[in-house]
């Protein structure tokens, strides 16, 4: 049978025939990831179902990221949960404090991700290790706990929606517009329960981190993973980041889709996204009326070196407008260390921006540049729900490292061509 | 076995910061995460919700984030089933693993009204708005769903998987 990316995938993880979609399989797991906020809680779960050890203690990941540094003594408090099971099973890789990065940024830098695993975690963007051909999915911490212990899960192998990104790329053009423009396209529930897929001659021009962020974006269509081929260019990431052998892979040709997307890309203007949801997109040029209070640059998104590059370019010998507060987040030590060496600091600096440690915190309201009513901010990261990022009464828009950077400049929503 | 409870209607892409904002993540306590249950949507919207009442939303119900604080919060708040259009699909997932009964009817919810009263009979398929006399087919759960359910939720289908293996 001619097999999707999804069906592919599953298929390695199991000894049942993977046939069509519905179909429920049990999946051998390469990886098991929780975070600060949902590890407790998959902690209780693991108790109660009566476990004494984990399945592999090199395969569960547990990053404190969202709140990190602990912000508060409920926060910290929840840290210690996570400490001490991380202790007690021996878990190899426990991450916090000075070793801590946003968790979908981390792991494929450390190599914890290859292509071809497949990897729960208990945050809605684990999918974004189908930017290096991973099957990736998201789930609550009850469904985590079961693939701590057991190291096995049960999948309904998805129906799969193919994305062809067609022509070439306008120099802003980034994988946050393109996601985003697809979003638009397809909506917030577009893919609900669905894989997608993405393929088509532009590829070739959309790096790693372009296909992380886009993968990252698959559960704002509702998807289930966001799956990108893994090609030369995921080899030379892999390799480059301590996976000596990476696995090639293809969707076979005369795979089954419910549905083909193509998008041509060729005069495409940068894409936000307005408030209160990720699929209200409109080209930048329409929304230079907007005014903002605040940037963030940063998240599991677009917290990235390239995002990093991105940003400085824009900011280089320019500052931020008066009132508005840019706050900059490189999303891991190694993105916060390279961006150091690479001098960027200094323009983000000599610009006016903050520059924080990693961590999740404003993207979902935690913290370092939390809204007050009837404020509103332009920010890199994937979710713009009502009070996602603080007050009920601020507004959240979304867009790539490019157009908020250019946004800060000018204190209003901006694309770099009209700087 | 049919129960019945007061309906509280709420709309499309109800997601999972309207139902349980971040900033109430601190706690695994199900109580206390009931006391904020859609406190994203309306401050003190859980004030009015009845224990056995019923949510009934429109598409794509509960998407966003993957935390389980949602349906927990939901259950903590005294809401015994929600009923929708359509659900997110780790939502879905998660309310089955806690508990939650979740009910997916498509555009045959547009047939309940805020504030009657559904009596939902999950073993006939059925369920029924008392005050309209509107009446709603359901399909069977799906064969994983039920054995979760036959189990009493995820905790006790791993008890047993671990205790087949000897552990």
């Amino acid at each position: 049978m001619a097999m999707t990316l999804a069906q592919k995938i599953l298929q390695m993880h199991t000894d049942e025939e993977v046939r069509e979609p519905g179909q429920i399989v049990e999946c051998s797991l390469s990886g098991v990831l929780a975070n600060d906020i949902t590890g407790p809680l998959a902690i209780k779960s693991f108790r109660a179902m009566g476990a004494k050890k984990v399945f592999d203690k090199d395969k569960v990941f547990l990053v404190m990221d969202h709140y990190t540094p602990q912000k508060d003594i409920a926060s910290a408090n929840q840290v210690i949960v996570s400490r001490r099971f991380a202790a007690e099973m021996g878990i190899t890789h426990y991450y916090e404090g000075g070793c801590a990065g946003v968790e979908h940024a981390l792991l494929p830098e450390k190599g914890l991700v290859k292509p071809g695993d497949l990897v729960i975690g208990a945050d809605s963007h684990t999918c974004t290790y189908g930017g290096i051909g991973a099957f990736s999915t998201g789930l609550g911490s009850t469904d985590i706990a079961c693939g701590m212990v057991l190291g096995r899960l049960w999948f309904k192998v998805p129906a799969t929606i193919r994305v062809n990104i067609e022509g070439s790329m306008p120099r802003w053009i980034r994988g946050k517009d393109l996601i985003l423009r697809l979003i638009g396209e397809i909506g917030v529930d577009g893919a609900l329960y669905r894989a997608l897929e993405f393929g088509g001659s532009a590829l070739k021009d959309v790096d790693i981190e372009g296909r992380l962020c886009m993968a990252n974006m698959a559960i704002e269509a509702g998807g289930k993973c966001g799956l990108f081929p893994s090609d030369d260019m995921t080899a030379a990431y892999c390799r480059a980041h301590g996976t000596p052998d990476p696995m090639a892979l293809a969707a076979d040709e005369g795979a089954e889709y419910e549905r083909v997307v193509t998008m041509d890309v060729t005069d495409m203007e940068p894409v936000v996204a307005c408030p209160h949801l990720p699929e209200n997109t409109r080209p930048v040029s329409e929304l230079s009326d907007i005014r903002v209070d605040q940037v963030v640059i940063g998240s599991c998104t677009n917290g990235r070196i390239s995002d990093m590059r991105d940003a400085a370019e824009i900011l280089r010998g320019r500052k931020v407008a008066k009132g508005v507060r840019c706050i900059v987040i490189p999303a891991t030590p190694a993105v916060w260390r390279q961006a150091m060496d690479e001098g960027l600091f200094e323009v983000f600096s000599d610009a006016g921006c903050v520059i924080s440690t990693p961590t999740c915190g404003p993207c979902l309201g935690g913290y370092m540049g939390v809204l007050g009513d009837g404020e509103r901010c332009i920010s890199t990261s994937n979710r713009n729900f009502r009070g996602r990022m603080g007050s009920l009464e601020s507004e959240l828009y979304l867009a790539s490292p490019c157009v908020a950077a250019a946004s800060a400049v000018t204190g209003a929503i901006t694309g770099p061509d009209a700087l | 076995m049919s129960f019945s409870g007061k309906v509280h209607k709420v709309g499309a892409h109800i997601d999972t910061d309207a139902i349980i904002p971040a900033r109430f993540l601190v706690t695994t306590d199900t109580a206390k995460l009931g006391e904020a249950c859609m406190e994203g949507l309306e401050p003190g919207w859980v004030k009015r919700v009845h224990k056995g009442d019923i949510i009934v939303a429109d598409r794509n119900f509960g998407c966003g984030s993957s935390r389980e604080h949602a349906p927990l919060a939901i259950i903590g708040a005294g809401i015994r089933a929600v009923v929708a259009h359509s659900f997110a699909r780790i939502f879905y997932r998660n309310a089955f693993n806690m508990g939650l009964m979740l009910l997916e009817v498509g555009d045959e919810v547009n047939k309940i009204n805020d504030g009657d009263t559904l009596e939902i009979s999950p073993e006939q398929g059925l369920i029924r708005d008392l005050d309209n006399g509107a009446e709603i087919r359901i399909p069977a759960l799906s064969p994983m769903m039920q054995t979760l359910i036959d189990k009493g939720g995820m905790v006790n289908y791993v008890k047993e998987q671990l205790r087949l293996r000897g552990e």
